[in-house]
């Protein structure tokens, strides 16, 4: 046992709990009543017990502990936080879409029907593929579609050697950990000094695996934040091997109307509607990953997915949507028919800007090399070239600052006001910083996250305790990680023990 | 430019700190033949433009809000408390990320840590995760707990057939390339005696639901017996909103719950985004996929909350995990902590005996219907199966157009012995008239009393 309890910055429910308190009221049965065997019940429920306003302050109070993007600014790499639209959440919340059953017929559902193909269309349009599925779940959920789709469409030729994907070290943990999900075997390719996959390993690596290669991931532009200059001919390579090139559609807030992965000759990608298309991260999640793809793979998409079952008899008429399952299809990835409410949110975003779309890429590269010109000749840079929507430097001056991290500049950060870039990724640049500021930052904003940025890297030299033991103005300091895995709390303490110890 | 703030002034600052002299120029690095291609969509519409055309879109939709719906099998409409979308709403919860940085995210951590506290209470394990995408994506996850709890030496899974059929359609696309063998619930037709016969050395898990699709509470005595025999794992899929009420899974047996969380205050939205919960026993708590939310203390020794077994996770382990999770659902459990919390021990239980109560009033009368016959063998808890005398599809229909009620789901579609059985649910938001209306529609559409110009609601 702890010599004393540590405080909290605010009680759990169960602390705050007080036997015989409600909540939310209900009312009586106004159904004759029916006898509820004994043996079937439990006999006790350990749950907070609270009034309805200790319950809204409880939560408000938890809120205030949190950064946020309605907050400040928020350049998370990899994770595009950008502006999420009021508007989107007032949308999604339409009692004809919030409350429609899954599972109700054809006919009473043509409006859900109708929103979801359309966003289907426009997927296919953006990145310039013939087919979708918007059944996943999640960016990881989308990979995994698209790395069981190539698993199976090899295995539909009789092709069934393959089973080798290669994954450059660049990329985001989820491509390696979807192969092994997938059933497939991970490869992982060295990049050259440039960030870039090496053309030469690349080569000895598909000859190498030829009979046995199912396809390739890779990131573009890549997760370094910068365009893969030799993309097409890494496709080709791939294709004469025999293999399927998957694109991880993480960082399209840099391709929009920029170049569609379809034609670079790309034969499947997930995206991320809450990434590229502001559905909110949510604290982690829900997001949504819809899965694209070309012909040659569009049999094998996850489904149901919704088409036109009937066209239209004259111009007035809608047409008829409806339910199909892709013939080859991997299957069901969800119950049900994916997270509506993400593809309704993600609606309305593409709407506002519609065929203007291209200019949210070029205000996120824009910003981003705005940062990266402003923070060049102060902090190292691995690569010296334009970059995509992010930017990574090094959060080290081994010479000048010896000791000082990368971890420490992020802490620091937050005592600016503003939350940390992405720490320690990618993983192949030293003391990692991913700086992702998206098109929705002002320059006054982006400014003044530069300011900060100069006067951290002058700290780290003159007062590095200043950036060791920083945060210093958040809720809590800088967190017992090895305690909380060592001891190993998951749950609040039952509310009985509390008051027994109280006693 | 929608929520682009730059002014000309700006761009033309920031270009010349970039050195370039435009926005094209910033990429040079795309090939220049696939540079700049076409997109072909609609003009940019403002935020009144929008919301006139996705409100007119939404009224193609019939809603729960306009008719009385008696429909669940696996997505329910349960009353959501009004401060849950309050705090939903809150931009600190909705437009944070996954935390990273406790520092900054306290606020979330806790009501995750929370979440995981209610959800191992009410299903009677010891600890629980952030969520998983969904109930059915959860009990996939579990086949990949329990294979790697017997070190992948053990092929068979065997599933009960009154699984939600979606559940186990995903679980086998999830493991459709690994060395799993599903069973049990091909026919459609194995008892919990049956399945119980099928446990053996080789079988890693079983797995039901309780009470199973079919709204029915099942005795799994055999079951967990043969499974304790044999070392199997048990899995039980749970409805967490019964669990308040009914015996907790942990107390029948299982090693592991799954289940779906959206009847904790979270709207129907046709289908998603919903809640996957996972909870285990202590045994098991490092083989979980997705994150889970530790205690621990900060700096100064004060209280503070971490995303813990981070090694587990495909950021740090890659090519080693066990699933590639990583965001899911946590906004969603945010909504599950504060419905549980604003319901509390007695509204959590309150509902589930408005269910009960309910339904069986409404299995009641139907069963005193001509031509109609419910099936009455098990207990069952908001959900029950109707025999109707014609094809469910032609009674929805009718129910639809005639009463303006949203009917039950049709079960021949997923097992063929249970041709024009129906499945009907009834929450704590049907009223007894409501009820009423189901059980005069239903005697109506069996003696074929109706005419297509009889409208008997008023919506």
């Amino acid at each position: 046992m702890e010599n004393s309890t540590p405080q909290p910055l605010e009680k759990t429910s169960y602390e705050l709990s007080q036997p015989g308190r409600q909540g939310i009221r209900l009312p009586d049965p106004d159904v004759p009543l029916t006898d509820i065997p004994a043996d079937l019940c439990r006999t006790d429920l350990d749950f907070p017990e609270m009034g309805e306003l200790d319950v809204v302050r409880h939560f408000i109070k938890l809120s205030q502990f949190n950064y946020s993007i309605d907050k400040g600014f928020y350049p998370l790499g990899s994770c595009t936080m950008k502006y999420n639209p009021k508007i989107n959440e007032d949308m999604a919340r339409l009692p004809g879409y919030a409350h429609v059953h899954p599972l109700q017929s054809q006919g009473t559902t043509q409006g859900a029907l109708a929103l979801m193909y359309r966003l289907q269309e426009w997927l296919c349009e953006i990145s310039g593929f013939d087919a979708v599925s918007i059944q996943p779940a999640a960016g990881a959920h989308g990979e995994f579609a698209g790395i069981l789709m190539i698993r199976k469409y090899h295995i539909d030729r009789g092709d069934v050697k393959r089973t080798k994907i290669l994954v450059p070290d660049s990329a985001h943990g989820t491509n390696p950990a979807t192969t092994s999900m997938a059933g497939l075997q991970a490869i992982e390719l060295p990049s050259d000094k440039n960030g870039d996959v090496d053309l030469d390993v690349l080569r000895k690596a598909c000859e190498q695996h030829k009979e046995e290669l199912a396809g390739m991931m890779i990131t573009v532009p890549s997760t370094l934040g910068v365009f893969e200059e030799h993309i097409v001919e890494i496709i080709k390579i791939v294709h004469e091997a025999g293999g399927l090139m998957y694109m991880d559609g993480a960082n399209m807030n840099a391709l929009l109307g920029v170049a569609k992965p379809g034609e670079l000759g790309f034969d499947v990608m997930h995206y991320n509607l809450h990434k590229t298309f502001s559905t909110p991260h949510g604290g982690g999640g829900p997001g949504s990953g819809p899965v694209v793809c070309n012909e040659k793979l569009a049999p094998f998409r996850p489904g149901p997915v919704v088409e036109i079952i009937e066209e239209p008899q004259d111009e007035d008429d809608a047409p008829l949507y409806g339910w199909v399952m892709p013939d080859k299809s991997i299957g069901r990835l969800k119950a049900f028919h994916g997270n509506f409410g993400m593809h309704v949110r993600a609606y309305a975003y593409i709407s506002a800007y519609g065929s203007d779309l291209p200019k949210v890429t070029h205000y996120a590269v824009l910003n981003a090399n705005y940062i990266r010109a402003r923070l060049k000749g102060t902090y190292l840079m691995p690569f010296d070239r334009m970059c995509g929507h992010e930017l990574v430097i090094e959060g080290h001056w081994p010479d000048k600052a010896p000791g000082v991290h990368a971890l420490d500049i992020s802490k620091r950060l937050m005592d600016y006001n503003f939350h940390p870039p992405t720490n320690y990724f990618p993983l192949i640049v030293p003391e990692a910083l991913l700086i992702e500021p998206t098109e929705t930052e002002s320059k006054e904003v982006l400014d003044s996250f530069i300011e900060a940025m100069l006067k951290i890297a002058e700290e780290a030299q003159n007062n590095p305790d200043l950036l060791h033991s920083a945060p210093h103005i958040t809720p809590v300091k800088r967190v017992d990680e090895v305690k909380a895995a060592k001891d190993l709390v998951l749950c609040c303490r039952p509310t009985h023990i509390e008051s027994a110890e109280a006693q | 430019m929608s929520y682009i703030p730059h002014t000309d002034a700006d761009r033309e600052a920031m270009l010349k700190a970039i050195g370039v002299d435009s926005i094209e120029a910033l990429f040079d690095a795309v090939p220049e033949k696939h540079r700049f291609p076409v997109l072909d969509l609609p003009d940019p519409m403002t935020e009144m433009e929008i919301a006139a055309e996705m409100e007119a879109l939404s009224r193609f939709n019939v809603s729960a809000s306009d008719y009385a719906i008696f429909l669940g099998a696996g997505a329910y409409h349960h009353y959501i408390p009004s401060l849950v979308n309050h705090m939903l709403l809150r931009g600190e919860f909705y437009t944070a990320y996954t935390p990273y940085q406790p520092e900054v995210s306290q606020g979330t951590l806790q009501a995750i840590f929370e979440f995981q506290t209610m959800i191992s209470r009410l299903t009677g394990m010891d600890a629980a995760n952030a969520s998983h995408y969904d109930g059915a994506t959860a009990l996939a996850e579990a086949v990949t707990v329990a294979m790697a709890a017997h070190r992948d030496k053990r092929q068979k899974v065997i599933f009960s057939p009154t699984i939600h059929p979606h559940y186990r359609e995903v679980a086998r696309t999830y493991h459709q390339n690994r060395a799993v063998k599903f069973s049990g619930d091909r026919s459609g037709t194995a008892t919990m005696v049956d399945l119980a016969d099928m446990i053996d050395d080789n079988t890693a898990m079983i797995a039901v639901q309780y009470p199973n699709f079919l709204g029915q509470i099942e005795d799994y005595t055999e079951i967990i017996k043969a499974a304790r025999a044999h070392g199997t794992l048990v899995c039980i899929v749970t409805d967490p909103v019964a669990c308040a009420l009914l015996k907790s899974p942990g107390e029948l047996g299982a090693d592991i719950v799954v289940g779906e969380g959206q009847g904790l205050g979270i709207p129907m939205s046709f289908g998603g985004p919903y809640l996957g919960f996972f909870a285990v026993k202590n045994e098991h708590v490092r083989r979980i996929a997705g994150r889970i939310v530790g205690e621990t203390v900060d700096g100064d020794g004060r209280r503070a909350y971490v995303m813990t077994l981070r090694p587990r996770e495909q950021d740090i382990r890659r090519e080693k995990a066990s699933s590639n999770i990583c965001t899911n659902q946590g906004l969603m459990a945010l909504a599950a902590c504060v419905h549980m919390t604003a319901m509390g021990k007695q509204g959590m239980r309150r509902v589930a005996e408005l269910c009960w109560h309910k339904a069986h009033y409404a299995a009641q009368e139907i069963g005193k219907l001509k031509g109609f016959s419910v099936d009455t063998t098990r207990p069952f808890f908001k959900e029950f199966v109707v025999t109707c005398p014609k094809p469910v599809s032609e009674i929805n229909d009718e129910l639809i157009y005639h009463f303006g009620i949203i009917g039950g789901y049709d079960l021949g579609k997923d097992f063929p012995t249970r041709e024009n059985q129906m499945l009907l649910c009834v929450t704590e938001m049907n009223s007894k008239d409501e009820i009423d209306m189901l059980v005069a529609g239903l005697r109506a559409i069996a003696a074929g009393e109706l005419h297509d110009g009889d409208h008997h609601h008023h919506h």
